[in-house]
């Protein structure tokens, strides 16, 4: 039994104090959850570098801080052409603004029959059942940050695919962080039907340069023969803290893509857990990370294949500058009865700098004997063969070194199909290069 | 003709962090403008090192004598300075450069040595049509500029590769190291079209090669023989078919008295007349 420290205490206080605002406080189950979490998070306790799993992390800053419940803002009080800056076209836009839906700064487009988008807190209003079916069959995880998620859950993204059901467009949800000192707790809720299709591009985004917490939690339900792309784009403000899980649960002949792009925050950590829960399902998953100056960003990731012909590919890519620091921990689990499951995991890291660090760690526990699995790590530094063939091509160094960490991390971009969203990450990625690159018109 | 390189006892080797392991001992070139010299030798002469320097690579460290270029100094200047001011190497084995594409690297290249000149750059369509004419012209598919600078190139299109660089950049002075190392037949005349087109009065051409093929298309004005890290023999194009017969162990061996091959002793071979064209 650990001590009850300072900070749980005041969790637990600030629970006390504030939970008659939290949405759907009305509702008993939502309320027996969230209780139950508060007490599930005194027990866990914030993680330190001596738990299995966040040895590389600490966590430590975060729990420090005395982060305060954003106040709601009114739509009015905002600058919508912020907004209108980040949009990407061709999609359907929800606007959150510290953790709440803000349909004014949204826009939805037509959606087909038996597509529901909306937001958990509208949902909750309406019908809450669809949101309770959703929160309680997702078992309880022993994760401090989503205990403390559940507990203080403000808002997220609900979409629910009937069987067959296409969204051609994709759906961004933009979550804006605008008040320092704040911890915002979003839930993401995504139930795709049998052979229904979907890609939701959740980006991260901030108005502040001041510290303030983002603790997301994305739970996707991929029914038979059903697709869904999940792209993060993580640019959060450069003191941020952002702490993200995503769960998928995919079925028979069912397809995850998720990817993972994180260049925000000055501590950020990651954890992609998925189950192929049906035979053939697959999982593809994408990462890039770019920290730089004093960023940590970390990813872990975990597949675990369950039944028989699972397909994972996973490619995550790292580019450390200055005194950046990243983690890769992907761990890849067969079990007994998931023969010929087929999996390959790489993950190449770039260190531009002596003070930037990288920890890679991949994982496989095989317990089935018909399987093909690889892995690969890979850490290096810019090639100089390739730095003086471009400068004697009058390309200078500066700019040879910039084109080259371009050219390492772009592919990540290129694996995404939706042009706006290759553009954007694209530009993030540039964004970050020591040397503006001239762009090919 | 005006000189365009002048190599004087030059020393030079690779640093190895400790040391300068010495490789060119006192080597002398006078290039001038209008003119092909084809640097010839042994594996482990110099040839290579010799590239290398005259580019700039790091680590290639001249210890005495000097480089001079249009009468400057080459020394101490960086690699992407020598090229912006005219000076080209094409790479023996060219870099594979996984992300960057084809034609981003041109451009990149192209206005970078533009605006040394003075000049505008090229915007995105006049450089395509350039490119697009001396694609062409190297036989190559215009598919390769929108791959990967080099990669997944066959040996034969990483060489064309080199040369349709040179024809974009126009160099004033081009040295080619071992362009002709793993062509086949038709490869070869294609690139040696290519070089035999960069032929004018105010361009110097250094052919670096290890074999005499390459030289029955583009014919030099002068052949040099490198041994030991010095020019142990010079003499007429005649000299190659002479080196092709005998063998470098005859240079290396001394068998030449003279530096200089005495005109009688060349091998009754074709009179090369090398004509500068593009003018």
């Amino acid at each position: 039994m650990r001590l009850l420290g300072e900070s749980h205490k005041y969790h637990l206080d600030e629970y006390a104090q504030h939970k008659s605002q939290l949405p759907g406080r009305r509702l008993q189950w939502l309320t027996a959850l969230r209780e139950d979490a508060i007490k599930r998070f005194v027990a866990l306790g914030f993680p330190t570098p001596r738990d299995e799993g966040w040895k590389y992390t600490n966590v430590a800053p975060i729990e420090k801080k005395r982060f305060t419940l954003p106040t709601i803002r009114a739509a009015s009080a905002f600058d919508a052409s912020i907004v209108a800056g980040l949009a990407l076209p061709g999609t359907s836009m929800l606007v959150f603004v510290d953790g709440r839906h803000v349909p004014e700064l949204s826009s939805l487009r037509p959606l087909p029959v038996g597509a529901a988008v909306s937001s958990v807190a509208a949902m909750l209003e309406t019908q809450p059942e669809e949101v309770e079916a959703a929160m309680t069959r997702a078992t309880p995880r022993a994760s401090t940050f989503t205990a403390l998620n559940t507990a203080w859950m403000s808002d997220g993204l609900f979409v629910a695919l009937e069987a067959g059901v296409e969204l051609v467009e994709p759906i961004h949800v933009l979550y804006l962080a605008t008040t320092p000192d704040t911890a915002t707790h979003t839930r993401n809720i995504i139930v795709a039907g049998p052979n229904s299709r979907a890609a939701i591009i959740e980006q991260h985004a901030a108005l502040t340069d001041a510290a303030y917490f983002t603790n997301v939690v994305t739970d996707i339900t991929i029914k038979r023969g059903a697709r869904i792309e999940h792209h993060k784009v993580q640019d959060e403000g450069r003191a941020a803290f952002h702490i993200a899980a995503v769960t998928a649960d995919v079925a028979r002949d069912g397809h995850f893509v998720s990817g993972s792009h994180a260049f925000g925050g000055v501590l950020a950590r990651v954890g992609i857990n998925v189950a192929l829960n049906g035979e053939g399902a697959q999982c593809t998953l994408d990462g890039l990370y770019m920290p730089n100056s004093r960023q940590h960003i970390d990813h872990h990731t975990r597949i675990d294949h369950n039944q028989p012909r699972g397909t994972s590919r996973e490619l995550y890519k790292g580019v450390m500058a200055g005194a950046g620091h990243g983690v890769f921990n992907g761990k890849i689990v067969v079990q007994p009865n998931a023969q010929r499951s087929d999996a390959e995991q790489t993950n190449r890291n770039l260190l531009l700098s002596d003070n930037a660090e990288v920890d890679t760690r991949p994982q496989l526990e095989i317990w089935a004997d018909d399987v093909k699995c690889s892995h690969g790590a890979t850490v290096g530094q810019l090639d100089v063969d390739q730095i003086f063939y471009l400068r004697s091509r009058g390309v200078d160094d500066a700019s040879a070194r910039a084109l080259l960490t371009y050219g390492f991390a772009a592919e990540m971009a290129e694996r995404v199909s939706f042009a706006a969203l290759r553009d954007r990450i694209d530009a993030l990625i540039r964004a970050r290069l020591p040397q503006p690159l001239e762009k090919l018109a | 003709m005006n000189t365009l390189l002048e190599i004087r006892n030059l020393h030079a080797g690779v640093d190895d962090g400790a040391a300068v392991r010495p490789i060119l001992r006192g080597l002398d070139l006078t290039v001038r403008a209008g003119e092909v010299h084809a640097v010839m030798g042994p594996n482990g002469s110099g040839k290579s090192t010799l590239a290398y320097v005259l580019a700039g690579r790091d680590r290639y460290t001249v210890t005495s004598g000097e480089i001079l270029y249009d009468g400057h100094s080459l020394l101490d200047i960086a690699p992407e300075e020598r090229a912006r001011a005219g000076v080209f190497l094409a790479f023996q084995y060219p870099v594979e450069i996984p992300g960057v594409s084809n034609i981003y690297l041109l451009k990149a290249a192209v206005n970078a040595a533009r605006k040394h000149r003075g000049e505008e750059e090229l915007d995105a369509m006049d450089f395509l049509a350039l490119v697009r004419d001396k694609l062409t012209t190297m036989g190559m598919d215009e598919a390769l500029l929108y791959r990967p600078v080099n990669q997944g190139f066959s040996g034969g299109e990483k060489k064309r590769n080199e040369i349709l660089q040179m024809a974009l950049l126009e160099p004033r002075l081009a040295i080619l190291d071992e362009t002709d190392s793993g062509l086949d037949i038709d490869a070869l005349r294609t690139v040696a079209d290519g070089i035999q087109a960069m032929r004018r009065s105010d361009r110097g051409i250094v052919l670096i090669t290890h074999y005499q093929r390459l030289l029955d298309y583009v014919i030099p004005d002068h052949i040099h023989v490198l041994a030991q890290g010095r020019i142990a023999l010079s003499g007429g194009p005649e000299l190659a078919r002479e080196l092709e017969r005998r063998g470098y162990a005859w240079v290396e061996n001394g068998a030449p008295a003279e530096k200089s091959l005495p005109s009688g002793a060349a091998p009754a071979g074709r009179t090369a007349t090398s004509t500068p064209s593009g003018e």
